[in-house]
């Protein structure tokens, strides 16, 4: 008897190991292991062709030459600010998906949302640069109406990098909120309505409260793709556009430079882990409530 | 449920297994091999029609990649020079990578038809692409950077031009090494001469660097792709720009306002080839295509295609008329000022890289 519940017992461990196999492998081969090879690449450096050394100039350069520092707090400083931006977008759209709109009135706005990704990354950033240059769309529009003496330049500043980024990552943030808003009870607001509470003081100790978990979750995926995100800033930034991912893939493609664009790769992980951490702390979440409402 | 199991186990033991399966297989897919041939390229450098020509004559199959320099350098790193069984660097990118990656083999003349090519042009391949007395690349096409301008909104006659006051916001460059030589040359020195002399290359970039800053504000945009280019000189935002000959004789045969012009400093020559990645598996498949399109009625076809001239020796005299009048309206000196890239030592890209990186940053 106790022989059997044993086999079955080991049995069940057997399963258990040989369903993760799959994923563990994958992990192992295509996330450990390169991320392994990378961090040995970034410590060491080229002293003659196909001669290396073990060193830490790569990440010495990256804090002797301002040019990378600059770039570096820059992507950080606009990421946040276009998570920041994205969260004032969705939070009226969340809401009415889930409080105001009746029905299948819901589904329908829930699913406009999602249609612009239907189209590839390249193909949406594009059509925003049709609308924005000079000779676009809407310079034209805003001559035409009087409201600028001739055609303006809309594309190629910080400020077209930031609509562009918001507009990507739009639907990451209205899904989670979308999410922890549903399980808000509508009449915890009508009782607080009843007991004379302002609109104000409802969101701010009722519903944020209640949906700080989706909020965490929502700017921590946006963040991560807006900070590794290459395509937008490099598409709509034109000549002054500086992207961390940019200097990345320039060091690794144009100039061969594997040690330098591995170091920086571990920068900017360190970055979004730190970002993210940081975040938990300041809103007093914790990782695995957060990651339940992703 | 035994089954059920070991297939699982197999399938997740698989993906580990995946390379010494393909090793073993080598000898088996040896004849698959021999009716393929796979190219790393640039876009337009192999028109489908003379694939089509290579498949009929000989039964090889090719496969196109299309690239760019850095790329193909990278692709062929990473592999160790495996995945293509041709590749078609620039003349002056071979011999420092082949110096750092090992990625090339060895050029073998005797398998090639050396009469077919042009000598000039063979000879600049045998300067600058030999290490250790091998050849590691054959001319494939050649043409100039200079500079675009429309001819009915402004005229400049050389690189610094494009700074001028009354082009502010109306020019445009590459952020990428061309450049940088382009506007050396521009300010009077010669980068070429001093490839080898670290410290002076050095000083000079940061000299070119500073130039450029300061003509940042006349720059719209740093274009990446010539269609970025092509758009904005079609609706008009860009009066002049450094360009390609090749793309500005298609733009002058939409509109003849737009001309290809040769800086007084000299346009900037290159030269791409033919070159055989270290691990190709179709030698022999490579040597019958390179002595194909080198054959005049291929080489026609394929200068076509790109807009430029190759190194073909009978091909230009069967050339369009048209291409060759737009040559000699943009070069009346003929092949005279052209400055050709030698051979880039290794470690000059890095300094190259962080003056652009620099000139990018700058407000």
């Amino acid at each position: 008897m106790l022989e059997a519940t044993a086999t079955a017992d080991w049995h069940r461990r057997l399963m258990l190991g040989l369903l993760l196999a799959p994923a563990l492998l994958w992990l192992f081969a295509l996330i450990v292991l390169p991320h392994l090879d990378l961090a040995l690449l970034s410590f060491r450096e080229p002293v003659a062709p196909r001669v290396y050394q073990p060193s830490l100039a790569q990440y010495r350069t990256f804090f002797t030459e301002p040019l990378y520092w600059h770039v570096f707090v820059r992507t950080a400083t606009l990421s946040a600010i276009a998570t920041a931006l994205t969260l004032l977008i969705a939070f009226p759209v969340a809401w009415t998906i889930t409080k105001l709109a009746r029905g299948r009135m819901g589904a329908l706005l829930f699913v406009v949302c999602l249609i612009p990704f239907w189209v590839s990354e390249t193909v949406r950033t594009l059509g925003w640069m049709i609308l924005l240059r000079e000779s676009g769309v809407l310079p034209g529009l805003l001559a035409h109406l009087g409201l600028t003496n001739g055609p303006v330049e809309l594309l190629y500043h910080d400020a077209t990098i930031l609509v562009g980024l918001v507009y990507t990552s739009l639907l990451f943030m209205v899904v989670p909120l979308v999410g922890s808003l549903e399980s808000l009870d509508n009449s915890l607001i009508e009782a607080a309505y009843d007991l004379g509470s302002s609109g104000f003081a409802i969101l701010r100790k009722i519903v944020i409260p209640h949906a700080a978990p989706g909020i965490t979750a929502g700017c921590i995926v946006v963040f991560m793709l807006t900070l590794g995100n290459y395509l937008t800033p490099t598409l709509l930034g034109g000549k002054n556009s500086l992207w961390f991912t940019e200097q990345i893939y320039s060091q690794f493609i144009t100039r061969f430079n594997w040690e330098q664009g591995a170091a920086f790769g571990f920068l900017l992980l360190a970055l979004s882990t730190a970002m993210v951490w940081l975040g938990l702390k300041l809103s007093g979440q914790r990782f695995s409530d957060v990651m339940r409402r992703t | 449920m035994r089954v059920a199991l070991s297939v699982l186990l197999c399938a997740s033991l698989l993906a580990g297994a995946g390379c010494s399966k393909h090793g073993d297989g080598k000898s088996s897919a040896g004849s698959d091999d021999a009716r393929k041939l796979r190219i790393i390229t640039w876009s337009d450098y192999i028109p489908q029609e003379i694939v089509d020509q290579f498949k009929q004559e000989t039964g090889i199959q090719v496969e196109v990649s299309l690239s760019n320099n850095e790329e193909i350098i990278s692709k062929l790193r990473a592999t160790g020079g495996a995945g293509f069984d041709l590749a078609q660097p620039s003349q002056d990118r071979i011999v420092s990578a082949q110096q750092e990656f090992r990625i090339y083999r060895p050029i073998d003349l005797t398998k090639v038809k050396v009469d077919e090519f042009r000598p000039d042009l063979l000879e600049i391949v045998k300067k600058n692409a030999s290490l250790d007395g091998k050849l590691y690349a054959l001319p494939y096409v050649w043409g100039t950077e200079g500079l675009l301008v429309n001819s009915k909104r402004a005229s400049i006659s050389d690189y610094m031009d494009l700074c001028r006051a009354d082009l502010k916001g109306k020019t445009s460059v590459r952020l990428r090494r061309p450049t940088l030589m382009a506007f050396a040359l521009a300010i009077g020195k010669d980068p070429f001469s001093l490839y080898g002399d670290t410290k002076a290359y050095s000083a000079l970039m940061d000299e070119v660097g500073r130039t450029l800053i300061a003509c940042k504000p006349n720059f719209r945009f740093f274009y990446d792709n010539k269609d970025q280019l092509i758009n904005g000189v079609r609706s008009g935002e860009i009066v002049a720009s450094m360009m390609w000959d090749s793309v500005s004789w298609k733009l002058n045969r939409e509109n003849p306002d737009l001309k290809y012009v040769n800086p007084k400093s000299g346009a900037i020559a290159w030269l791409d080839t033919m070159a055989l990645p270290a691990r190709g598996r179709n030698d022999a498949g490579a040597y019958a295509w390179i002595n194909f399109t080198m054959r005049p009625d291929i080489a026609v076809k394929i200068a076509k295609s790109i807009g430029n001239f190759t190194a073909s020796q009978g091909a230009d005299a069967l050339m369009d008329p048209r291409l060759r009048a737009q040559f000699a309206e943009s070069f009346p000196d003929g092949m005279k000022n052209m400055k050709w890239y030698p051979a880039i030592p290794p470690g000059l890209e890095e300094i190259e890289g962080r003056v652009l990186d620099r000139v990018k940053a700058a407000n």
